[in-house]
């Protein structure tokens, strides 16, 4: 067993992050709540399911995953190494599976029988849904309607896993619509239904407890880069953040390091058509602090609290907040988070496509994009490490869809043979 | 305490007082504030009102989690026909200049953060709230908000539910100011088509060790039937769903309003 979850500093004993996160849901989900909390901390310190945990890691998932020297895309830069944190290799395509797998262990070992989840793009769908069929589990997963629409692969997988997959249609019939429907399930069937929650949101403990799942990610980092450029810590990490899951995970591992030992951590937050539009998914840069989903963030609110629905190409940022370890982070300065567009977003899966023959999922290509724009400001002995939190085979029809558009709106002498 | 700070506290508790002392538990509808219509919504409020103890009037909320598809579209549709924090709490003060009734106010947190605690307490308490209901807001997450509210001379109540564990009752029984509310399934709100109310007196008899108040129960609540079954066990009977559910389909409301408030009889 090799397998360890780390401690870190956060969150206080009340589940806060700063003045981030708590728990503000009915009453009904505290006690289950208060005992995920003592069922995850007794799992934590449990060799038997560490070890479980690790040897599925390893053996299902295909961890660890590799840490890729993208050497054309370095070279196109012109600057800094970029290397890539395969998440994408992963089992289910995306780093969703580490902890689906966690989270449905700590659910058999809890005794519950049925899990529920919510999806955005449909990865933390069938990541559960894979989880559930592995562990022979029910498993029930609410989706928006419209991501339904966007994401029809990954709904018939889910199907084919075995997953009932209930279509949300209530507000923007997206994913903070598809969360609020999972709380409404856990709120009615706690007592036998064990919630998997997607990503560093929620209420306590869940941003911590997915974190923790995480953070595999960036321990790997670590000794994956002490391998190979002799160095734990990179100049610059850069994840996508929409809850942040792939980013804390990444992040954390370095985050609590003494600041001279910090790499730069940047988020890529979804800016959509632009933060200046208002038709985006920039929590930190567009949005204010407010309550959602049980946890206090940055939120994308009015001025009278009404949620304002959020827009990003990419389904798996679409959320309106971000998690309350990463609002923590940015108002201490430990991270950045920086909005990139969704035509920027296009540009850095067209960009790592062509050069490296690798296809993100539009989530990772908010990041790939600006690893691409900083590795210039650096120097060639400098290192980033782009978190590529998934692939895009999701994706590849949306993406020909808005190719295409683009095609066709161009003038003549400009278009461009853009299929392959 | 100033007379100030008692205000709601003691009109609420004057409510079930009389309430009692007729035999029966105090009726508290609920509605949408906003709902159907801005315009209709003040007269189906005087419609509760010809019999409510106290009417609760919801502030309509974007993502209410711990409501069911009925309020939550009744607050959508709200939303939609424009009505606000502002609008919400304008309807009340003007059910006032007619009715002497308790009111209070339920809401998520979010809008009142949104407003600002301090700056949302002032507005309720100028509009003549009398207190306020915070599905998502368990009483050792913000002890602001109770304060800030007990300055302003508004009740709070807090909710328990089946799955309270004692030591929660306790601290929410402890921390109510106007009456607890015990919710009397695991669920989210709505009228359900079987009613289950077998945990209600036990949760009852442990809350009653606790509270300092009033007991109400709420969710689930549809018709005579369910209501005279909780008022068997209860200070208080709230019911929410089964009169937007009866707008929703065209039914006679001043009708299932008479029939559940004499279902509320002990």
């Amino acid at each position: 067993m090799t397998l360890t979850l780390p401690e870190y500093p956060q969150p206080d004993a009340r589940g806060r992050f700063g003045r981030f996160g708590g728990r503000y849901v009915p009453e009904t989900l505290i006690p289950a709540l208060d005992e995920l909390e003592t069922a995850y901390r007794a799992a934590k310190a449990d060799p038997e399911f560490l070890e479980e945990l690790d040897r599925l890691l390893k053996e299902f998932v295909g961890r660890p995953s590799g840490l890729y020297l993208a050497s054309r895309l370095t070279e196109h830069a012109g600057g800094a190494k970029i290397y890539l944190k395969r998440e994408d290799q992963n089992y289910t395509g995306a780093h969703k599976i580490n902890n689906c797998l966690a989270q449905a262990l700590l659910a058999k070992r809890m005794g519950k029988r049925r899990v529920i989840a919510e999806t955005g793009a449909g990865q933390h769908g069938v990541a559960s849904a894979t989880a559930a069929a592995l562990l022979g589990m029910d498993c029930v997963v609410y989706m928006g309607v419209e991501d339904i629409r966007r994401q029809e692969l990954n709904v018939f997988r889910m199907k084919l896993l075995g997953a009932e997959v209930r279509p949300v249609t209530s507000g923007t019939s997206t994913l903070k619509d598809a969360t609020n429907e999972a709380i409404r399930d856990w709120v009615t069937n706690v007592r036998d239904t064990f919630y998997i929650l997607g990503s560093v949101v929620g209420p306590h403990p869940y941003p911590a407890m997915v974190r923790d799942f995480q953070s595999v990610i960036g321990e790997e980092v670590k000794v994956q880069l002490q391998a190979q450029e002799g160095r734990v810590s990179p100049d610059v990490i850069v994840a996508c953040v929409g809850g942040g899951s792939n980013a804390i995970g990444i992040f954390a591992p370095y985050a609590y390091l003494p600041e001279e030992q910090r790499p730069r951590l940047i988020g890529t937050e979804a800016a959509g058509e632009g933060v200046e539009t208002g038709r985006h998914a920039a929590s930190v840069a567009g949005g204010r602090t407010g309550v959602l989903h049980g946890a206090m963030m940055y939120l994308l609110h009015d001025h009278e609290g009404q949620i304002t629905p959020p827009h990003s190409i990419s389904a798996g940022l679409d959320y309106p907040g971000i998690g309350p370890e990463h609002c923590l982070y940015s108002d201490t300065g430990v991270a950045e988070y920086v909005p990139v567009t969704d035509a920027q977003a296009m540009e850095g899966l067209q960009l790592l496509t062509r050069l490296e023959g690798i296809i993100p999922a539009l989530e990772s290509a908010h990041a790939i994009y600006h690893a691409v724009q900083l590795a210039p400001t650096l120097s060639p002995d400098q290192i980033i490490v782009v978190n590529l939190s998934g692939r895009g085979d999701k994706d590849v029809a949306e993406v020909m869809r808005l190719l295409q558009k683009a095609e066709d709106a161009a003038p003549p002498s400009e278009r461009q043979e853009v299929r392959a | 305490m100033t007379a100030t700070q008692s205000r709601g506290v003691a009109r609420i508790h004057a409510a079930f007082e009389a309430a009692q002392a007729q035999g029966r538990a105090a009726f508290i509808p609920f509605m949408t504030a906003g709902f159907p219509s801005a315009a209709a919504f003040p007269a189906l409020a005087d419609t509760l009102l010809e019999r409510a103890d106290i009417l609760e009037v919801g502030l309509p909320y974007s993502d209410p989690l711990g409501d069911g598809p009925t309020i939550q579209r009744a607050s959508e549709q709200a939303l939609e026909g424009g009505t606000s924090t502002r609008r919400t709490l304008e309807a009340v003060r003007e059910l006032r200049t007619r009715h002497d009734t308790p009111i209070v106010v339920m809401t998520y947190v979010n809008p009142i953060y949104a407003v600002g605690p301090r700056e949302f307490m002032r507005l309720a308490q100028e509009a003549g709230v009398d207190g306020l209901i915070l599905p998502d807001l368990p009483p050792d997450q913000d002890l602001e908000i109770a304060d800030l509210a007990a300055e302003h001379g508004l009740a709070v109540t807090f909710l328990i539910a089946p799955t309270s564990t004692p030591a929660r009752v306790k601290l929410v029984a402890e921390a109510c100011t106007g009456f607890l509310y015990a919710v009397s399934v695991t669920g989210v709100t709505g009228a359900r088509e079987a009613t289950a109310l077998n945990e209600v007196p036990a949760m009852l008899a442990l809350a009653r060790e606790h509270a300092r108040v009033p007991v109400a129960v709420g969710f689930g609540v549809k018709d005579a039937g369910t209501a005279h079954q909780v008022a068997a066990v209860a200070d208080g009977v709230v019911v929410g769903s089964a009169f937007i559910n009866a707008i929703n389909h065209g039914q006679d409301v001043a009708a299932l309003v008479a029939t559940i408030a004499d279902g509320c009889q002990k």
